[in-house]
Parts: structure tokens; sequence; C-alpha cells
């Protein structure tokens, strides 16, 4: 398995090697980076050719790393039936990038890149109905970003006098719990009360 | 609208598109589902269905709570095949820290995903039944259901909602009298799944409202990333279960019912023949379990809470006991897609994980979610009673779809 998962990789890093930034294969999953600009062309490849068939849009999410200067990885999946196989492409991309749709290749895109515009703000060029899903209509902020607190800013309740449900700024009768059981002998970041010169030494 | 005698039209009525809403406390939009339809005359244009009313955020939850502790929202995801989802979140989690399940809890969770995909199509037969007019098959699917429901009651002490698949085996051995009763069950099914199929299969109402009705054509099934019975209805004899076994699937011998015409018919035909399959795997898994009786059902390290005796006796074994409650296991760094093939598709889980108790970053991938992602595609051109058994064969559940 794992075999010719490489090979497939050397095969593509070959044939496409402006557009690759990385391969990678690791617990028996082939993982290509790609630059952004080359998203649809690189797909279409992978779409269409006949040693790699990836003819099934799996998934298509993004993770938040608030930390890097490119700010989110945009994460596909794709499946070949035919060869048994399946790929992860990675896109780094800028907070401020638009990301090139891949809807006309795969209809199923669709609604995958407007939960990803939904619960990460990432704007997609060439989408043909690029509005919320999951949210409630009318919601503001993107709720998988990192900064965005659990609890979200508003909240709902049944207004008796209006007749009706009005939304209020949430309310906490007591501040939201987040426990920190992490063992402070591996991997904390605080430093215990008198432990303040243990870095120094 | 108006047919007034002076107009140019002379008498003739002038003809709008009318929008309804169909849901979201629609009975056969099968939970809330809105959506808003395009109607000309009785034909439906457009459908747009509005999702995201069931939305509780698990994803976002997910991130803020240790591996452990995430395994029961898997149960809240599709919420008529639990077991099945928390498969994939264990598997996950086993691939990225290498770990190998005992032999014993690999049977019981075939075993166990076996009945929660019978559980699965019993509803989803017999409610599309009931969505084009019948009543009788949702009350005999029921009583079969409900049979099955206490074997999860059984096993774990809850009927939906079980947590009972574990990061590194199964929470709790099965007695022998529950594993005796499953089987009894299987010798008595099939004639349970007859009856069913003796309302249904030769109906001719039934056979009027489904066949020919939303043809998935291959290609459109690749195109729209449909899985399971939506590619087999239409002809792939992809299931995970044969081509990327995971678990100890590769021993089991069934067979995978493929359909001709992908049609809702065809893929009601597929459900059935799939349930039969089913039985065929639980009666084997059964056989198997036999062969490894008293085996342990968790591997006794760092995943897996310590057994209760030896607890009474180790210090290290209590403070494993302590920790693992609180604050966790660690999975080491990497990510990894796992999949499993669920009643209604491959579900899948993405996992990010950064070293710590709790994942960076988890996504579900459903199966619902193509597949309602299709209905415009689905439904244009066919008639507004269509619409409801096309959302039958779908096979949607919202507890995964909006997640």
């Amino acid at each position: 398995m794992s075999q010719a998962l490489i090979e497939l990789s050397e095969m593509i890093g070959a044939r496409h090697e402006d557009a690759l930034i990385s391969a990678e294969v690791k617990n028996d999953e082939l993982a290509l980076t790609v630059t952004t600009a080359a998203i649809v062309p690189f797909i279409q490849f992978l779409k269409t050719d006949g040693s790699c068939e990836f003819t099934t849009l799996i998934d298509i999410t993004a993770v938040d790393y608030p930390e890097r200067s490119k700010r989110f990885e945009m994460v596909y999946h794709f499946l070949s039936m035919t060869q048994n196989q399946r790929v992860r492409i990675k896109v780094p991309i800028r907070e401020d990038e638009i990301v090139p749709s891949i809807v006309e290749l795969f209809p199923a895109a669709n609604w995958y890149e407007r939960e990803v515009f939904d619960m990460y703000g990432i704007l997609f060029s060439g989408h043909p109905d690029l509005r919320r899903i999951l949210t409630d209509y009318g919601f503001r902020g993107h709720p998988l970003r990192k900064d965005f607190p659990t609890t979200g800013y508003v909240e709902v309740r049944y207004d008796e006098v209006e007749k009706r449900v009005v939304y209020e700024p949430v309310q906490l009768t007591q501040d939201y719990r987040q426990f920190d059981f992490m063992s402070p002998w591996e991997g904390a970041e605080y430093i215990l009360p008198g432990d303040e010169k243990k870095e120094e030494a | 609208m108006d047919g007034s005698r002076n107009d140019v039209l002379s008498g003739e009525q002038k003809i709008r598109n009318f929008n309804i809403n169909f849901g979201p406390q629609h009975p056969a939009a099968h939970g809330v589902l809105r959506m808003v339809l395009e109607l000309d005359g009785e034909i439906v244009e457009r459908a747009d269905p509005h999702i995201g009313l069931l939305h509780r955020g698990t994803e976002k939850l997910m991130e803020s709570r240790t591996y452990l502790q995430n395994l029961p929202y898997f149960d809240r995801l599709d919420y008529v095949s639990p077991m099945n989802q928390e498969h994939a979140w264990c598997l996950a989690i086993e691939r990225l820290t290498d770990t190998e399940v005992p032999r014993r809890a690999q049977l019981i969770r075939v075993l166990f995903c076996e009945i929660g995909r019978v559980l699965n199509h019993l509803l989803n037969v017999t409610t599309q039944a009931m969505d084009v007019g019948a009543l009788t098959p949702p009350l005999w699917g029921f009583e079969e259901r409900e049979k099955l429901m206490v074997f999860y009651e059984r096993a774990c002490g809850a009927r939906l909602h079980a947590a009972y698949f574990r990061p590194g085996g199964v929470h709790q051995d099965l007695p022998q009298d529950l594993i005796d009763d499953i089987f009894q069950w299987s010798e008595e099914f099939p004639a349970a799944l007859d009856d069913i199929s003796g309302l249904l299969t030769e109906n001719r109402i039934f056979k009027q409202r489904n066949v020919d009705i939303a043809i998935v054509s291959k290609q459109e099934a690749l195109d729209w990333g449909f899985s399971g019975v939506m590619v087999r209805g239409s002809g792939m004899a992809w299931d995970l279960r044969r081509a990327q076994p995971y678990e100890c699937y590769d021993e089991f011998d069934f067979r995978i019912p493929v359909g001709k015409n992908g049609d809702c018919y065809d893929r009601y035909l597929c459900r059935m023949e799939e349930m039969r399959e089913s039985v065929k795997i639980i009666r084997q898994a059964i056989e198997k379990l036999d062969a490894c009786k008293g085996q342990d059902v968790l591997v006794r390290g760092k995943l897996a809470p310590p057994t209760r005796a030896n607890m009474k006796t180790s210090m290290e074994a209590l403070i494993h006991h302590f920790k693992l409650y609180t604050e966790g296991f660690h999975v080491p760094e990497g990510e990894i897609y796992a999949a499993v093939e669920a009643p209604k598709g491959e579900f899948g889980v993405y996992l990010v994980a950064d070293g710590t108790n709790k994942p960076y970053k988890a996504k579900l991938r459903a199966p619902g979610y193509p597949h309602l992602a299709a209905m415009d595609h689905l439904c244009r051109g066919h008639q507004l009673a269509d619409v409801s058994a096309v959302l039958g064969s779908l096979d949607i559940v919202f507890g995964e779809v909006d997640r």
C-alpha cells in the first residue's frame, strides 16, 4: 500500500513540479501540499489522469493555525474507486486570500465550499452560490476559527411580551469552564509558583 | 392569477411559478429540513434545501474536550446507527497511536456494526414506505428495531447513545446469554424481513412511486460524491468493508448487493439485501466469538483503564485510572483520515492531533451531506409528490448532516 503511494507521489511530483510544495506519505496516507494558484489544474489532473482517477470528492475542509503567516490550510480529500487509493491535498492560504472554487470539476464541492466559507470565512472565486449553510440566518462570525469563543456571541429566547424569539448577547451566570488537565510535568506552558527560576537554571 | 375577461389572454389564466416551503416541520422531511421548492404546476423546477436547523457545533465542541469525552458526540450524529460512527473515531485514534485491538473486541465491533446496519436499514426502508403511503411496514419494522435496541441496552446500558466502542477495544465484554439471544434473533429475523418484503417488493403502489424515480447514473454518483447504497444502487460494487477492509472484515464471507437502474426502487432492494448479508455476518461473528471466550476486550495500555481488580491492588493502576479520566490520553502529533462503511455510506473522520489530550481539529465527513447536496439535481423535473420519495431513498438523518 505504502509503496504504491510513494510511486504515485513521485509520478505526480515529476509531472507537476511547480505546483507541488511538498509530498508526504505518512500513516499509509498520501498528503500533497499545493500552491493556491495551481489548485484547479492540479485537481483536474488528478481527476482525469489514467493512473490517478481520483473521481470522487470525499471532503473539503480547512484548518485554522492563527500563529502561521498563512493562517488557513485548505484540506481536500479524494478517493479513486478504480485504483482504490485516497489522496489528501493541502493548500496553505493567507487570511485575505481567495481560493479558486472546484465546483466546475466536482458539483459536490458546492456545499463543502459553502461550509468552509461559513465556518472559516474563506472566500471562493467562481462559486455559484456562496451562502452560509449550517449557521443561523443572519449569523455573524465564523465559528470554527480558533478566536471564536465556544459559547458564541448571541443567545436566543422566546419573549413572552413580544411574542417572538429574541436575540440577546450571551450572558453567562458562571464563567465558561475550560479545565486544563495537562500534567504540569509534561507539556504545560504555565510556570508553577516557586518555579520561576527553573528556566534560567 | 386573475382571469379578467378583457385580458389579452382572453379568459385563459396567467400562470406563474409557485414557491413553497417543504418543512421544517414536515413529517416526510425526516427531521428538520427546510426545503424551498420552486414549482411549475406540480413539477419541481428548483429545490433549495436549507440545512443547519439541528446544527450543534459538534466540531467546535470537540476541540475543547479530550479524546474520550468526544466519543459520545458520535452517537448523536447519525442517531439511527450510533456505534458505526464511534467506530470511525476509535479507528482514527488507534491508527495514530498504533494500537492493535484485541481480537474479541474486533469481533464485538463487527457484530454491533452490523446490528447498527440492520437498525438503520429497517428504519429507512420502512419510513420510506410510509413516505409513499404505506403505514404497516414501519409498525412491523419498529418491532424488530426494538429487539435490536434491547441488545444495545444489554451490551452497554443505553438504547441509543451507546458510547460502547472505546479507543483500544470496547467498554465491556458481552455476557454469553446476550450472544445466545442475538443468535436466536438472527434465526428469526429473516422471516420478519420476508414479511416486510412481502408487503413492499411487489406492491403496485410502492413500485409506482419508486421505480424510475431519481435515477442516478454511475457518472452522477461519482460527480456528486455519493457513497454507500447510493453508488451500489447505481451498479458499482463499492463497499469499504471489501475494498479497504478495516477491523477484521476481510475474514467474513458476505456479498455486496448491487442495483441495476440506480432508481429509488433499486436502492430499496439493495438495502433489503444488505440486511440479509448483515445477518450472515452477525452469525459468523458469533461463531468466531465462541472461539475466543474470556479474552480481554480492551488493550490495557495508556488508552484504556486498568481492570477493577488491578486497581484494588496496584497504586500505579489507580493513578492511571485517575489520570485517564481527568487528563485523558495524549495522541501523537499527526493527521489521519479514517473512514468506515456506515449504513448510509462512507462516514469519515479527519483528525488533526497536536500531541495534547485534545484534538486540534476534527472534521466529520457525514455521508448524508453530499447526498442531500444533490437534492436539487435529483428533484428537478420530478413531481412534488416524488420529493418525499427521493428524500426517503437518500436516507437522510439530520443529526449527521447538520452536525
